[in-house]
């Protein structure tokens, strides 16, 4: 199993008092398997994802991430398993505005030591951004921008790829044209894939849903 | 309506206090130095003035007795019998404090606090006990005289008091004497010449050579350029904290527009919004820049006694000119600062989104512009620093220099900093180069205020070390003797060098007289031959025998402030007391406000034969030093006082010295950390804007511990390289000190003297200070919690 959550908790404190979020969750995912999560908004969701890809850690419930206990890491610890272990796309896209679109794809593989310039260069070519390697991201469309976040979070070869509402910002032709890219590119990658998504067409495109309620699973 | 628009804008201030904070403490450090200078200056101004209404700085020629003692009634009566219009005056010292006795109703209008020709107070003033005038602080020193009325007065120097002729006898124990016979401006015709009426008595003119306002006008215009430059150093800040107010601050703006208030009514509501930020800033402005004024004027007034020989009060009084400049210069700098934006504002078209990166953006388009500035200035700089001569030439080759420079730091930074990318080979490199680069415009005006604050301090001690060196070389040269002894009267003098002679290697005369030479105030000097002075002074400029030209009686040494002054050099000939003599060398003169010559003893005494030395530099084995001096005591009886060993008046010129440039230093200190606030400021103020830059290199990976190394490091490589351009334009600014506003200013050029260790101190602390204010901002970031990163990614930001 690539992944196993168990009865994860999770509490905010907010101006109106504690707001627990995710109240005993617990799911898994193997390799090459994905998996689609929806629910309204609020329902925890993101929290959930940011709980798995080691951004945040939960208030009590275990993670075991390619047979790593996420709990048993220190910040650094949650930091290298981020750079290798898993790739996160946000709805946002987040690229690093300083720096051009080649760097940016390479950046996190760089990082975890794993930079394959083929590897790169064939995902820029596949996700039509050949040419505009030199370009700086505000240069780019939205559409481009997220094309630019996948590669970046496929260039190290993750074992888990999580996406948080990926096409949430692009236009309908736009999102599907890189939805599929993104599950072609997982697929060919052997990854295992997480997606949050309040579409039931993109949800439909994943293997399995998992639906959240209040914190729970439905 | 305006008051829900103005509400709507003033929320923005309350939701972001660190940028309110930055905005007022920015614009009261700014005011807080500038205006305590103007308080310093407007001082000491206020005591030249009193000042000039005594006898010394004033405006009337005096008669005097020409061996220097007091004269009596008899020489008074005699004279006003022969028809002149004289005023008698005598003074001396009780408590410390300078007592002037004058005669009310002869005195020129100015002289002293009554006036015979107006006020009441003329018959209290000459009556009974009498009174006696001066400030309250002067008058607390005569606590003592109690049976003599006291009156306050605030335009008259410190530690000078006027009282009544006959009072001021009484009190000095002086029965009948007068010191000075002030001359009326206006006489009757047809009296007697003076040197028939009363042959022992001299003229002497008015003392334009002491004209204090004049010759510490320099010394004020340093200040005012320190006052300016803190000035400008705040509001960078200032100006920062406003730019990114009104990006913030557009979605209000437009949402203002949108829902019907004018853009005209819109401008004056953030117009007055401002002006009340400025009056409350200013006004706590000017009372820091009362403490400050506080805190420095022992030092000025100390200065300026120690340079100038000017009296100014050591302490400050509330003055509402400086208080309502101060207020002024506060409005007028948030003006100059929010002119920008508020021109942005007048032509933003009415849905123009929020540009969170604008400041980025425009830095970026304006670069170029700035650029082809920086060059014109900086050119302008190099051809002023060819031709310039005087003061206001020197202001203006200062003013484009550091201007231009710090115009064109940006750019250079900019570009070094797309080298540095360029050349990175580590992921992490690349990156801190990249965002170092995009970080550059929202730091650009602190780095510039941090960069003019390390090149004053360059160049302002690189000139003040220069300064000490060579007036620590000049002691060395000038006071070779072991031991200078002062005589009180022209009988002790004989005595002493009778005494003296035979016991000692030599005793050489110091004898002087105050002439005119090519209309400069100078004092002459008759030099006795001897290696004393052939082999310690050193001459800027001379012919192949200086010393023997002068011993053979034809020729004159001159002082470097006569030389450019009257535009003299060696070879040309001037007129002493009526004698012509070539000028056969140039010596530097450090210290000395007035022109001074040197000629041989013989011709001295044939030219001034009433002038008899009186003061000796005495040389001799210094282990003979203590019992020569203990011998010669016993038999003269000459006070401990009257006897200075070398040593002693080194220690206490260097201790006059160090204590003119302490202000000077403070300012400097002063201005380096207002720099560092700017910095603290702006990281502080960008670090609220970093989050979504540095998300997402924190969710692929790197620490947030990381990132705050990082920004630190950040800090410390942009301080760095202001420090490594800093340097060179210091040394600049330390040239154009020295060899323009100095010669100016003073009348001699110093050589000028490196001090690498100095700027590698500097650049230390440079680095220090760059270091602390970088780590506050990073701390945060460090310890920023994930769910405050995470709304990065989400749409809750």
């Amino acid at each position: 199993m690539l992944l196993t959550a168990s009865d994860v908790c999770k509490t905010f404190v907010t101006a109106d008092g504690p707001f627990d979020v995710l109240k005993g969750v617990s799911l898994s995912l193997d390799a090459g398997e994905t998996l689609a999560l929806t629910g309204e908004s609020g329902s925890g969701k993101s929290t959930l994802l940011h709980l798995i890809g080691g951004l945040d850690a939960p208030d009590s419930g275990s993670i075991l991430l390619d047979g790593v206990n996420l709990a048993e890491l220190d910040d650094a610890g949650r930091a290298m398993l981020r750079r290798g272990k898993v790739g996160v796309v946000f709805q946002q896209f987040n690229l690093i505005p300083s720096l051009r679109v080649a760097d940016n794809i390479a950046f996190q593989a760089r990082l975890a030591g794993v930079n394959d310039l083929t590897w790169n260069a064939e995902l820029a070519d596949r996700m039509g951004l050949s040419e505009h390697l030199r370009k700086y991201p505000e240069q780019l469309s939205g559409g481009q921008q997220q094309r630019v976040a996948i590669a970046r979070t496929l260039a190290p070869k993750p074992k888990l790829v999580l996406a948080d509402e990926p096409t949430g910002n692009l236009d309908e032709v736009t999102a599907a044209d890189v939805m599929d890219l993104m599950l072609e590119l997982v697929a060919d990658a052997g990854a295992g894939l997480l997606m949050v998504s309040h579409s039931d067409r993109l949800a439909g495109l994943m293997e399995r849903r998992l639906h959240l309620a209040a914190g729970q699973v439905a | 309506m305006m008051h829900a628009a103005l509400s709507a804008l003033l929320s923005h201030w309350w939701r972001n206090p660190l940028q309110l904070f930055t905005l007022v403490s920015g614009l009261a450090l700014a005011t807080a130095l500038w205006s305590g200078v103007q308080a310093v200056n407007s001082e000491a101004r206020a005591s030249y003035d009193a000042a000039a209404a005594t006898l010394d700085e004033g405006s009337f020629d005096q008669l005097v007795r020409r061996d220097g003692q007091p004269m009596d009634l008899s020489d008074y009566v005699a004279l006003r019998r022969a028809g002149w219009l004289f005023s008698p005056v005598i003074e001396g010292r009780v408590d410390g404090v300078r007592i002037l006795g004058i005669d009310p109703l002869t005195a020129p209008r100015g002289l002293g606090p009554v006036d015979a020709t107006v006020g009441p107070d003329i018959g209290a003033f000459m009556s009974g006990a009498g009174q006696i005038y001066a400030t309250s602080r002067t008058l607390d020193t005569l606590a003592d005289l109690d049976q003599i009325e006291k009156v306050e007065i605030t335009d008259t120097p410190p530690n000078v008091a006027y009282t009544d002729i006959s009072v001021a006898q009484r009190l000095l124990n002086r029965a009948g004497e007068i010191d000075v016979l002030v001359i009326g401006a206006v006489q009757p015709l047809g009296q007697l010449q003076l040197a028939e009426v009363a042959p022992d008595l001299i003229r002497r003119q008015a003392q334009v050579s002491t004209d204090i306002g004049k010759l510490t006008d320099s010394f004020h215009l340093n200040l005012t350029a320190f006052g300016l430059l803190s000035f400008a150093v705040g509001i960078f800040i200032v100006n920062g904290a406003i730019g990114l107010a009104f990006e913030q601050r557009r979605p209000v703006v437009r949402t203002l527009r949108a829902l019907g208030m004018p853009l005209r009514r819109l401008i004056v509501l953030i117009s007055l919004e401002l002006l009340g930020l400025a009056i409350i800033a200013g006004t706590i402005g000017v009372g820091l820049g009362y403490l400050i004024a506080g805190l420095l004027l022992p030092d000025v007034a100390a200065t300026l006694k120690g340079l100038y020989g000017a009296e100014v009060a050591g302490t400050l009084q509330l003055r509402p000119s400086w208080w309502l400049s101060g207020l002024l210069i506060a409005v007028g700098g948030t003006a100059m600062a929010a002119a920008g934006a508020l021109w942005q504002l007048s032509r933003m078209p009415l849905l123009a989104a929020a540009q969170p990166r604008a400041l980025a953006m425009a830095a970026g388009r304006r670069a170029k512009l700035q650029g082809i500035a920086a060059a014109g200035l900086l050119l302008a700089a190099f051809v002023l620093g060819l031709t310039a001569d005087g003061l206001i030439a020197g202001f203006a080759l200062l003013g484009a220099l550091l201007i231009g420079a710090a115009l064109a730091l940006p750019v250079i930074l900019d570009r070094f900093l797309l080298w540095g990318e360029g050349r990175a080979t580590g992921v992490m490199g690349q990156w801190f180069w990249a965002d170092t680069r995009q970080q550059l415009p929202g730091l650009s005006l602190a780095l510039m205020a941090l960069l003019l604050a390390m090149a004053a301090n360059v160049g302002v001690s690189t000139m003040v070390s220069s300064f000490r060196l060579t007036f620590l070389g000049f002691l060395d040269q000038r006071l070779a003797s072991e031991l200078y002894v002062y005589a009180d009267t022209p009988d002790d003098a004989a005595q002493i060098a009778a005494f003296a002679q035979g016991r000692v290697d030599a005793v050489l005369p110091i004898q002087s007289t105050q002439v005119q030479i090519a209309g400069v105030p100078t004092d002459v000097f008759g030099g006795k031959d001897h290696s004393t002075y052939r082999d310690n002074w050193t001459f800027l400029e001379a012919t192949s025998s200086p010393w023997d030209d002068v011993i053979n009686g034809q020729s004159i040494l001159i002082n470097e402030q006569l030389a450019r002054r009257a535009n003299l050099t060696i070879g040309q000939s001037i007129n002493v007391a009526g004698e012509a003599y070539e000028i056969s060398g140039v010596y530097g003169d450090y210290g000395n406000p007035i022109g001074q010559a040197l000629i041989n003893e013989e011709p001295f005494a044939a030219l001034f034969p009433d002038v008899t030395p009186q003061r000796f530099g005495l040389r001799l084995d210094p282990i003979d030093v203590p019992k020569f001096r203990d011998d010669l005591r016993a038999a003269t009886g000459l006070p401990e006082a009257n006897i200075i060993n070398q040593a002693g008046i080194k220690a206490f010129s260097l201790g006059v010295f160090d204590r003119t440039f302490t202000v000077t230093t403070a300012l400097n200190v002063l201005t380096l950390a207002v720099a560092g606030f700017a910095i603290l400021m702006s990281l502080l103020t960008l670090a609220t804007m970093r989050l979504p830059q540095l998300a997402p290199v924190w969710a692929v990976g790197v620490t947030r511990r990381q990132l705050g190394q990082l920004e630190v490091a950040r800090a410390m490589l942009l301080a760095m390289l202001t420090a490594v351009i800093a340097l060179p334009l210091g040394l600049a600014l330390a040239w154009a000190l020295l060899a323009i506003v100095n010669v100016a200013a003073f009348g001699w050029r110093l050589p000028m003297y490196l001090f690498p260790w100095d700027y590698a101190r500097l650049g230390g602390f440079a680095l220090l200070a760059a270091a602390l204010a970088a780590l506050w901002p990073a701390h945060r970031l460090a310890g920023t919690p994930p769910a405050a990163l995470l709304k990065v990614f989400s749409n809750e930001r």
